[in-house]
């Protein structure tokens, strides 16, 4: 196996190459505005410095978010594009996953803990799991104040928690997910059985557009039959 | 000609995910899946509902493409993608999804003027743009004149809108009208229907003083408007065809003055028409007239070609790969607002 994942849900632009016994090369930048200047450049990268061709890889895990839906589509649409033409297939990955496996991973936390990124308009992204490192709730997006006293008074890792330390009692790192971790966690699911999400974008909200009121139709039916 | 390079175009400005597929100047595909219906309820594009259906429909338009084409994803010699202007995030999917090709691929890419795409693709139906020509481009978010020396690389813009593109202004008295969204097309429609001469709308920016090649739609979308409610408020019955054939005549007798005018002044002797509004069957009409008394040669390319499609970038990166242009990096943004007079973004 050899596992190309990536991520762009969050400020962190962040790609790895796995070989299922453990990262061979990876390359995080962190700008919230330049997903698609820094993705493509990046995977380029992390091949080269691994030594590895694109017709090599086998298997594709992108970040599916929650995340920002303008930076987290690139990662998306990249990946259904590199796996459409290689022919390889593409799995999702929930970004918050990723960030728990990684805070894990790096023993910032060991007892159930919540994460959290930043959902933007005063909300966040979060989900919360248990001592095991499974998730148990979420993903879900609702303003930090908000969330059950239970959870807010748990262990939180990521930036949505850092922004509201006020909310969030007990702030930990790391700050951002990173694809070193999102392939760890893909392999292990690929290998151990536990599946993988599609790779299709969790926005959990609706976009935001008003239906318009007010128009007046003067001449209901018409030539052609558009109107 | 085998050896011409085979192009894949991804177009995502607005609400149309086009994949074209063309070799040079020959077109084998023209794939486009639109959104324009999760629209309409709004009475306009939505940029986030647009972004979605991009991203959902781009691998099955590629597929689509490929199988029109009879060629495999193996086949292709280069990536072409709008690299600008558009909505952002709209834009974004196209580039992102060009560059995820373009690496997997290995082929180089070329981030290309969606304007000169509108203007190059004349190029898969009626051969070799000449150059210099004159293009008309005119659409749902522009309205332009452009001198054009060289397709790939030098467009003068001579003029544009100051304030509403030329489809927005159908968009908006379609909405006056109460006929719906897009505009365009129903107004066509019902102008066929209509007298054009019936009401006298305002021809705007035509005055001596004013500048020869903007143009003006805003005030008469709101003189249009204003004659409509009178009509409404003193009980009497709208002349619905009579408005549309009226309105559209005085945007198209604009276009079409200013554009012959900008080829006399500039010594040119073709004049390009592209973008979705020259699709509208009174400006085609009326251009030909207007040319023909002038000595013009007029090219505009099929209505379905005038529309936001691939083939037209897969045109435009096509013609970049025949003169030998540097392929763009990996790096290139996605540029709402990248301007006309830069065909291609480099880096």
């Amino acid at each position: 196996m050899l596992l190309l994942a990536f991520d762009t849900a969050t400020p962190a632009v962040t790609v790895a190459l796995h070989d299922d016994s453990g990262v061979l090369a990876d390359s995080t930048r962190v700008d919230a505005r330049r997903q698609g200047e820094l993705l493509a450049p990046g995977i380029v990268d992390v091949l080269r410095a691994a030594g590895r061709t694109r017709a090599e890889l086998t298997d594709i895990a992108v970040g599916v978010g929650p995340g920002p839906y303008t930076g987290l589509r690139v990662g998306i649409v990249t990946a259904l594009a590199l796996g459409d033409a290689l022919g390889v297939p593409v799995h999702g990955v929930c970004t918050l996953d990723a960030l728990a496996y990684a805070a894990r991973r790096d023993g910032t936390v060991t007892g159930p803990f919540v994460a959290a990124t930043d959902a933007r308009r005063k909300e966040v992204y979060w989900a919360r799991y248990d001592e095991a490192g499974a998730r148990v709730e979420g993903p879900a997006v609702d303003r930090a104040g908000e969330l059950a006293e239970e959870v807010r008074g748990l262990p939180a890792v990521g930036a949505g928690a850092a922004l509201y330390a006020s909310e969030f009692g007990d702030v930990r790192l790391p700050e951002h997910p990173d694809a070193a971790a999102l392939a760890a966690f893909a392999v292990e699911r690929l290998v151990g059985g536990g599946g993988l999400l599609a790779a299709e974008p969790l926005y959990l909200r609706r976009p935001d557009a008003q239906v318009p009121v007010g128009y007046k139709v003067v001449t209901p039916g018409g030539p052609g039959g558009r109107a | 000609m085998a050896d011409e390079p085979l192009v894949l175009g991804i177009e995502t400005s607005c609400d149309e995910t086009g994949i074209g597929i063309v070799r040079g100047t020959t077109l084998l595909a023209d794939a486009v899946a639109s959104s324009v219906d999760e629209h309409a309820r709004f009475g306009g594009v939505v940029p986030e509902v647009a972004s979605r259906a991009h991203l959902e429909a781009m691998v099955p338009t590629v597929r689509r493409a490929l199988a029109d084409a009879g060629v495999t994803m193996h086949d292709i010699d280069a990536i072409a993608v709008t690299s600008g202007p558009g909505l952002a995030g709209a834009l974004l999917v196209g580039v992102a999804a060009a560059k995820g090709y373009a690496v997997a691929l290995d082929k180089p890419l070329y981030g290309v003027n969606h304007l000169a795409s509108h203007v190059c693709v004349d190029q898969l139906e009626h051969g070799k743009l000449p150059e210099p020509c004159m293009a008309l481009l005119v659409s749902g978010g522009h309205s332009s004149l452009l001198l054009v020396p060289d397709i790939t690389a030098d467009v003068r813009p001579l003029g544009s809108t100051i304030d509403d593109a030329a489809g927005e202004a159908f968009d908006k008295v379609a909405r006056v009208l109460g006929l719906g969204f897009p505009g365009g097309p129903v107004i066509d429609r019902w102008a066929r229907e209509g007298d054009r001469s019936a009401i006298v709308f305002p021809r705007g920016l035509t005055g001596p003083r004013d500048a020869p090649f903007d143009f003006s739609f805003s005030g008469l979308k709101t003189s249009v408007a204003r004659w409509v409610e009178a009509r409404q408020r003193a009980g009497e019955t709208v002349p619905v065809a009579d408005v549309a054939a009226s309105f559209q005549e005085a945007v198209v007798d604009v276009l079409t003055r200013k554009a012959i005018r900008a080829c006399k002044e500039n010594g040119v002797e073709h004049l390009m028409m592209g973008g979705g509004v020259s699709a509208n069957s009174r400006l085609r009409a009326l251009a030909q007239e207007r040319c023909d008394a002038a000595g013009i040669v007029l090219r505009v390319p099929r209505p379905g070609l005038c529309t936001d499609n691939g083939a037209m970038v897969a045109a435009l990166g096509a013609e970049m790969v025949a003169r030998d242009r540097a392929p763009s990096t990996l790096s290139i943004p996605a540029d709402s607002s990248m301007p006309v007079t830069v065909s291609q973004a480099l880096s």
